[in-house]
């Protein structure tokens, strides 16, 4: 290669470096994900609260479960339990850190379940149409039938309380909406001319959704499962609070909140704080999945 | 328009035979039998396998849905373990109960959410459409059973003026003895399909408001409340259709609630029955919550397509 054709060529690769430097989709998406306050705010509030209930055991200030007959419903400020004492005497502060990584758990687990389940079988029936497309959207509009709350109360109700069944209940509430969303998406994606190309091109089924319709798909999912995460867990703390989630002496916050329900007569502040704690988490998903959604430029 | 309907009802019929072999599944799966609660424990075996074929449990389990789907449609819904009085009476009187609570309750929940969605998508881009905006994502994200805690709290125990539980008097409210019990409960169950309502309604509002024949109203001269009125109009079929879905929610979700007031409705007869174990009960209110969500669903699509002729595929 003579100079000549060095210089002849570094035009050419600068232009192509150029090219390639532009912003990929999930750049452009970071990008505006920073560069919003509130969504910023949001995250971080979120991230403290996880790592909180996380580091239970090294910043809880008590066993969760040591009762105290002679310490019981004490307002926040008293000496020792700077929360406050529930119903029996057990340290607040260090139920709620403890109750926090019940309720995260209640309320992110059935989520991803449902979407690795539901978006499977989503994208099964979008992809191949016909006959498998209708029998999962007939079977889903059977569990449609139930409200979502009946249904998890159905299952907890018959299969009996606890931690596993409350998370089956959930992941089994929410599959049938994730399914919904992830058949739509597929079924329009599919239609595109780049995957008709694609396929025309010889590439396998599994190619085609794992390099063409998976990244059109997870947009839109992604911001509809963190906004069902804010609602399962108010579905998991509800049913805890009606005693067919966690069961004591576990803490957990619906937990708390229903065990504290007599308590409102006689110190209104203490048994209102677990609630505070469900509705900031609750609203934070929410928040974060508005703010994902303008990042995304998703239209659902 | 009937064809449409007949449509609609028939494609009901398999999803509520799904929904039934859903609760008969849910109920085959309880750990126990329903004939050992009747059998001693010290029985004989031929004494147990009498009782268990009295009551056709020795019968394979195609034969037990197929019998106990024909005592559910023809209105049979069993004897309740607990109390022996037939489950019908029960659950339709707490259902009852259940709509003296649903119905206000999706009325006013309704009316605030599209009066909110509507302002807030009209003052779009100012502080007010901020505001309504956070009332909208406070109503979602908020737990209404803590609600209604924090509601007797204040209302009930620190400035005694209204009732923190029970019903009041039986029979349709129409005294103050009765309607000062329901205040707490409605408001609270209104939360919800407020804030569900005024996101829609504000996302719906703001979409058509982008369409060009309200550019053609506002160049024609109308002032912006009559314009408001026809973009309003445009708007109507999905918040009604959305009044309807909220209204089945809320009959089904209002255990909750009642839990919390110790309101004798539907809600609370599941959360006895849960309790009990008594799985005739449990099995029947699930069932008909279930149906009844159904028939809304069929309502609310052919109060669609009524009020809106493109809805009619």
């Amino acid at each position: 290669m003579s100079l000549q054709d060095t210089i002849a060529i570094r035009p050419v690769a600068e232009a192509l470096r150029r090219a390639r430097a532009g912003k990929s989709y999930w750049a452009r998406v970071r990008e505006r994900l920073l560069s919003d306050p509130a969504t910023v705010t949001v995250t971080a509030l979120l991230l403290v609260i996880v790592v909180m209930a996380l580091a239970a055991p090294l910043i809880a200030t008590y066993d969760p479960s040591a009762a105290s007959v002679f310490a019981r419903l004490k307002s926040p400020g008293y000496p020792g339990h700077w929360l406050g004492t529930d119903e029996v005497g057990r340290d607040l502060w260090s139920r709620m850190l403890y109750g926090g990584r019940l309720t995260l758990l209640c309320g992110v687990a059935p989520v991803a379940g449902a979407l690795v389940i539901g978006g499977s079988l989503g994208l099964a029936a979008g992809y191949r149409g016909g006959l498998v497309n209708s029998v999962i959207m007939r079977s889903m509009d059977v569990l449609y039938a139930f409200p979502s709350i009946l249904l998890a109360i159905a299952i907890c109700g018959m299969l009996g309380s606890g931690l596993g069944n409350t998370i089956l209940a959930l992941t089994v509430t929410f599959i049938p909406p994730i399914v919904r969303i992830s058949e739509t998406i597929t079924t329009q994606v599919r239609s595109f001319e780049f995957v008709e190309a694609a396929r025309a091109s010889g590439a396998t089924a599994v190619s085609v959704i794992r390099f063409h319709i998976l990244n059109n798909v997870l947009g839109p999912i992604l911001v509809y499962a963190t906004s069902l995460i804010s609602i399962c867990i108010i579905l998991a703390a509800g049913l805890s609070f009606l005693g067919l989630g966690v069961t004591p002496p576990d803490a957990e916050w619906g937990l708390m909140l229903n065990n504290l329900r007599q308590a409102i007569w006689a110190n209104p502040l203490v048994a209102a704080l677990p609630g505070v704690m469900i509705f900031a988490t609750s609203m934070c998903f929410n928040l974060m999945s508005d703010g994902l959604r303008s990042a995304m430029d998703v239209r659902l | 328009m009937w064809f449409f309907i007949a449509r609609r009802v028939l494609y009901a019929v398999p999803i509520l035979l799904g929904a039934s072999l859903v609760v008969f599944v849910l109920m085959k799966m309880v750990p126990g039998d329903a004939a050992d609660v009747l059998i001693p424990p010290e029985a004989p075996k031929e004494v147990a396998a009498m009782i268990r074929a009295r009551f056709g449990l020795d019968q394979p389990l195609h034969i037990q849905y197929l019998r106990w789907l024909q005592a559910m449609a023809s209105g049979d819904f069993g004897v309740s373990i607990f109390t022996n009085q037939p489950v019908a009476e029960e659950l339709f009187g707490a259902l009852a109960n259940t709509l003296k609570l649903a119905l206000p309750a999706v009325f006013l929940g309704v009316s605030l959410g599209v009066l909110f969605g509507a302002l807030a998508a009209y003052y779009h881009g100012t502080w007010l459409d901020k505001l309504f905006s956070a009332f909208a994502i406070t109503g979602v994200s908020l737990p209404h059973y803590w609600v209604g805690m924090v509601l007797v709290a204040i209302f009930a125990v620190v400035l005694n003026v209204l009732p923190g539980q029970g019903m009041g008097p039986e029979g349709f409210p129409s005294t103050w003895e009765q309607i000062k019990h329901l205040i707490l409960p409605v408001v609270t169950l209104s939360l919800i399909p407020m804030g569900v309502v005024s996101r829609l309604v504000r996302a719906n509002v703001l979409e058509i408001r982008s369409m060009e024949f309200v550019s053609a109203l506002a160049a024609k001269g109308l002032t912006g409340r009559r314009v408001l009125l026809h973009i309003m109009k445009n708007a109507a079929p999905s918040a009604l259709a959305l009044m309807g879905l909220q209204f089945g929610y809320l009959l089904a979700g209002s255990i909750l609630v009642e839990t919390v007031f110790n309101w004798p409705g539907s809600g609370s007869l599941m959360n006895l029955a849960i309790f009990r174990r008594d799985i005739p009960v449990l099995s029947a209110t699930i069932l008909v919550l279930a149906a009844i969500f159904v028939a809304i669903n069929i309502a609310v699509d052919v109060l669609q397509a009524l009020i809106d002729p493109r809805m009619r595929r």
